[in-house]
C-alpha cells in the first residue's frame, strides 16, 4: 500500500495519512454510468440508378416514445463552397444517434470544403467515401452511433451509394437502408432492385427457374419505390414518419424533394 | 515518536488509529457529475408571428424536497435571446457564467466603436449562433464524459430574423420545432401547445396575447400534475423590439374542483 502513498517506508507507527485513499465510490454507493449515447430512430434510404442516385429519409426525430421534432433532416449535402451548399456534389445521410450524425457530418463537410479549397475541384465520390471510413475508424474504441450512407456519381458518372457501420466498413452498392426500418424496407428493395426471388413465369422447375433479368430503374420508378418503401415503414414502425425527405443527386445538380409522411 | 514536520500537528497513528483519508478522492479517478443534485423541471416555450413565448417555474428541487423556491431559470442574452435550462442548477449557473463572458466580450467589442452608426451596423450574435454554441459545448462535454445535466432551450431570431427556438440535451442533442418543452412538459405541455402550432406556418399566425394564453395554460397543467413544480414561474417574451422579461408571476385561476372526483387511491374507502 505504501509504495503508492506519498509516505515514506517505516516500522511502527506512521503519521495520519499512511493509509491511501480508497479508489472510486465509496462502499454502499450504487455505481451509476453516464450513458453518452441514446437512439434518435428514424430511416434513411439510398438508390443509385444509371445517371442518378437518390438519398431519402424521414424527419421524425424521437427519444423513446416522444417526438422531440416532426422536422429534423438527416439527407445532406456535402461539400459545397458556401454553407448554403449550393455547388455540392455529394449528399450524406446519418441515421442513429442524431449527436453523433451532425457532429459527423459537420467534419466530413469542412473536410470536402478544405479539399474543394486546395485542389480547386470537387471530391469525387470515391475519395469521400474511404475518407468518410477513415473519420469513423480513427474513433474506433469511442465511436459515432451513426449509420451513414453517401451518395454522388462516380468519375463515369454512374450513380454511386456508399454504405457504412459507426466504425467505418463500407462497400459499394446498388442501394442500401439504414436505420430504425431498415429491417423492414431492405428486403423489399432487395427484391424491387436487385429483384431478388424474380423468376420468369413458366421458364421451368426449381433449379431450371430463370431470374428477371436485372435493369437499371429509371428515376421516376426509384421516387416511386422510395415512397412506397418509407409508406410501409411509417405504417408498422413508430419511430418513422412525419415528412420523406428525397435528394435526387444528377449531373445537373442536386434536387431536393419534400414529401409528407403519416404523423401518427 | 515521529517528529517528522508533515506529522506536526496531526493526530497520532498509535491512539487514534490511522487516519481515513477516503473522502479526499485524491488518487482516484476524476470524478464528474453522474447525476444531477439540485434540479429544476420542465421549461416550455412556442413561437408566434413575431417572436418566442418561454415559461418555466422557480423552483429548483433537491431530489422531492421543494429545496430553493425563488431561483431564475429563464436568462437573456443581450436584449435579443432567451435560454431556459432544465435539469442540474450548478450546471445552469456554470453556463451561465460562460454565456455571461460572451456577453460581455461582445459588448466591449461594440463600445469600442466610435459612435451609434458604427454600433448599429455591427451583426450582433443571433439566439441560433448563441445556440450554436451551447450545442457545441454540451457536445464536447459529453465526449468528456465530464456531461452539463441540462435540457436547454434557446429562444430568438435566427441569420434571417425570422422566429428561431431550439433544444440541446446532456448529450449534445439537438433538434428545432414550432413549440418545445423539456421534462415533463414534453409529455403534458407539447401535446397542448401542438394543438395551436402544429406547423411553422400556425406559429406565424398565432398572436403574441393567443401565445402567453396558451403558456400561461400549460404552466397550469404542469403545476397540476407535476410533482416537482411550482406556482410561482417566469415568463419571457422576445420580439424585434427587445425582451419582456416577467420573473415573478403567479398562477392564475386555478381549479381544483376536479380533485374531489378523483378516488380510489391508497386507503380511502368512501
Amino acid at each position: 500500500m505504501s509504495m503508492f502513498s506519498q509516505n515514506p517506508l517505516m516500522n511502527g507507527p506512521n503519521y495520519s495519512f499512511s493509509e491511501t485513499p480508497r479508489v472510486g465510490a465509496p462502499e454502499g454507493a450504487r455505481e451509476h454510468r453516464f450513458d453518452p449515447y441514446t437512439d434518435n430512430g428514424g430511416s434513411t434510404l439510398a438508390i443509385a440508378g444509371a445517371d442518378f442516385t437518390i438519398m431519402a429519409g424521414d424527419t421524425r426525430t424521437t427519444s423513446g416514445y416522444s417526438i422531440n421534432s416532426r422536422f429534423h433532416p438527416k439527407v445532406f449535402k456535402i461539400g459545397g463552397t458556401t454553407a448554403d451548399q449550393k455547388d455540392a456534389t455529394l449528399v450524406l445521410s446519418v441515421v442513429g444517434f442524431a449527436a453523433d450524425g451532425e457532429a459527423l457530418k459537420e467534419r466530413l463537410d469542412s473536410i470536402c470544403k478544405m479539399y474543394r479549397y486546395r485542389h480547386g475541384k470537387p471530391m469525387s465520390v470515391k475519395a469521400c467515401a474511404q475518407r468518410l471510413s477513415t473519420i469513423l475508424y480513427q474513433k474506433r474504441f469511442f465511436p459515432y452511433y451513426a449509420y451513414a450512407i453517401l451518395g454522388g456519381l462516380d468519375e463515369e458518372g454512374k450513380g454511386a451509394v456508399y454504405s457504412y457501420d459507426p466504425v467505418g466498413s463500407y462497400e459499394r452498392e446498388q442501394c442500401r437502408a439504414g436505420g430504425a426500418a431498415a429491417s423492414l424496407i431492405m428486403p423489399f428493395l432487395d427484391n424491387q432492385v436487385n429483384f431478388k426471388n424474380q423468376f420468369i413465369p413458366g421458364s421451368g422447375e426449381g433449379h431450371a427457374l430463370q431470374e428477371r433479368e436485372r435493369r437499371p430503374l429509371t428515376r421516376q420508378e426509384v421516387e416511386v419505390l422510395v415512397k412506397d418503401a418509407f409508406d410501409g415503414a411509417v405504417e408498422r414502425h413508430i419511430e418513422v414518419g412525419d415528412g420523406l425527405q428525397m435528394m435526387v443527386i444528377t449531373k445537373e445538380g442536386i434536387e431536393e424533394i419534400i414529401l409528407p409522411l403519416k404523423k401518427d | 515518536m515521529d517528529h517528522r514536520p508533515q506529522a506536526w500537528g496531526r493526530p497520532r497513528d498509535d491512539i487514534y488509529g490511522a487516519y481515513d483519508g477516503s473522502y479526499l478522492q485524491n488518487s482516484g479517478p476524476k470524478q464528474a457529475t453522474q447525476s444531477p443534485v439540485v434540479t429544476g423541471t420542465s421549461v416550455i416555450a412556442i413561437k408566434f408571428a413575431d417572436g418566442v413565448v418561454m415559461a418555466a417555474d422557480n423552483l429548483a428541487s433537491y431530489g422531492s424536497l421543494a429545496r430553493f423556491t425563488d431561483v431564475k431559470r429563464l436568462r437573456t442574452f443581450h436584449d435579443n435571446t432567451v435560454i431556459g435550462f432544465g435539469g442540474d442548477v450548478s450546471d445552469m449557473q456554470y453556463l451561465d457564467r460562460l454565456i455571461g463572458e460572451i456577453d460581455i466580450d461582445q459588448e466591449y467589442e461594440l463600445e469600442q466603436l466610435p459612435d451609434r452608426e458604427a454600433q448599429k451596423s455591427v451583426e450582433l450574435m443571433q439566439a441560433s449562433n448563441l445556440f450554436t454554441f451551447l450545442r457545441r459545448q454540451m457536445y464536447h462535454q459529453r465526449n468528456e464524459f465530464n456531461p452539463l445535466w441540462n435540457q436547454i432551450l434557446v429562444a430568438g431570431f435566427d441569420d434571417e430574423h425570422k422566429p428561431f427556438l431550439a433544444s440541446v440535451d446532456l448529450r449534445g442533442t439537438s433538434f428545432t420545432s414550432p413549440s418545445l418543452a423539456t421534462g415533463f412538459g414534453a409529455a403534458l405541455a407539447q401535446p397542448i401547445m401542438r394543438k395551436y402550432a402544429a406547423t411553422d406556418e400556425d406559429a406565424a399566425r398565432l398572436t403574441r396575447d393567443q401565445a402567453v394564453d396558451v403558456i400561461k395554460e400549460c404552466m397550469k397543467v404542469l403545476f397540476y400534475r407535476d410533482a416537482r413544480s411550482l406556482d410561482r414561474y417566469s415568463i419571457a417574451v422576445v420580439t424585434k423590439e427587445g425582451i419582456d422579461l416577467k420573473e415573478n408571476e403567479q398562477l392564475e385561476k386555478q381549479s381544483w374542483a376536479f380533485a374531489e372526483r378523483i378516488k380510489g387511491y391508497g386507503t380511502q374507502t368512501v
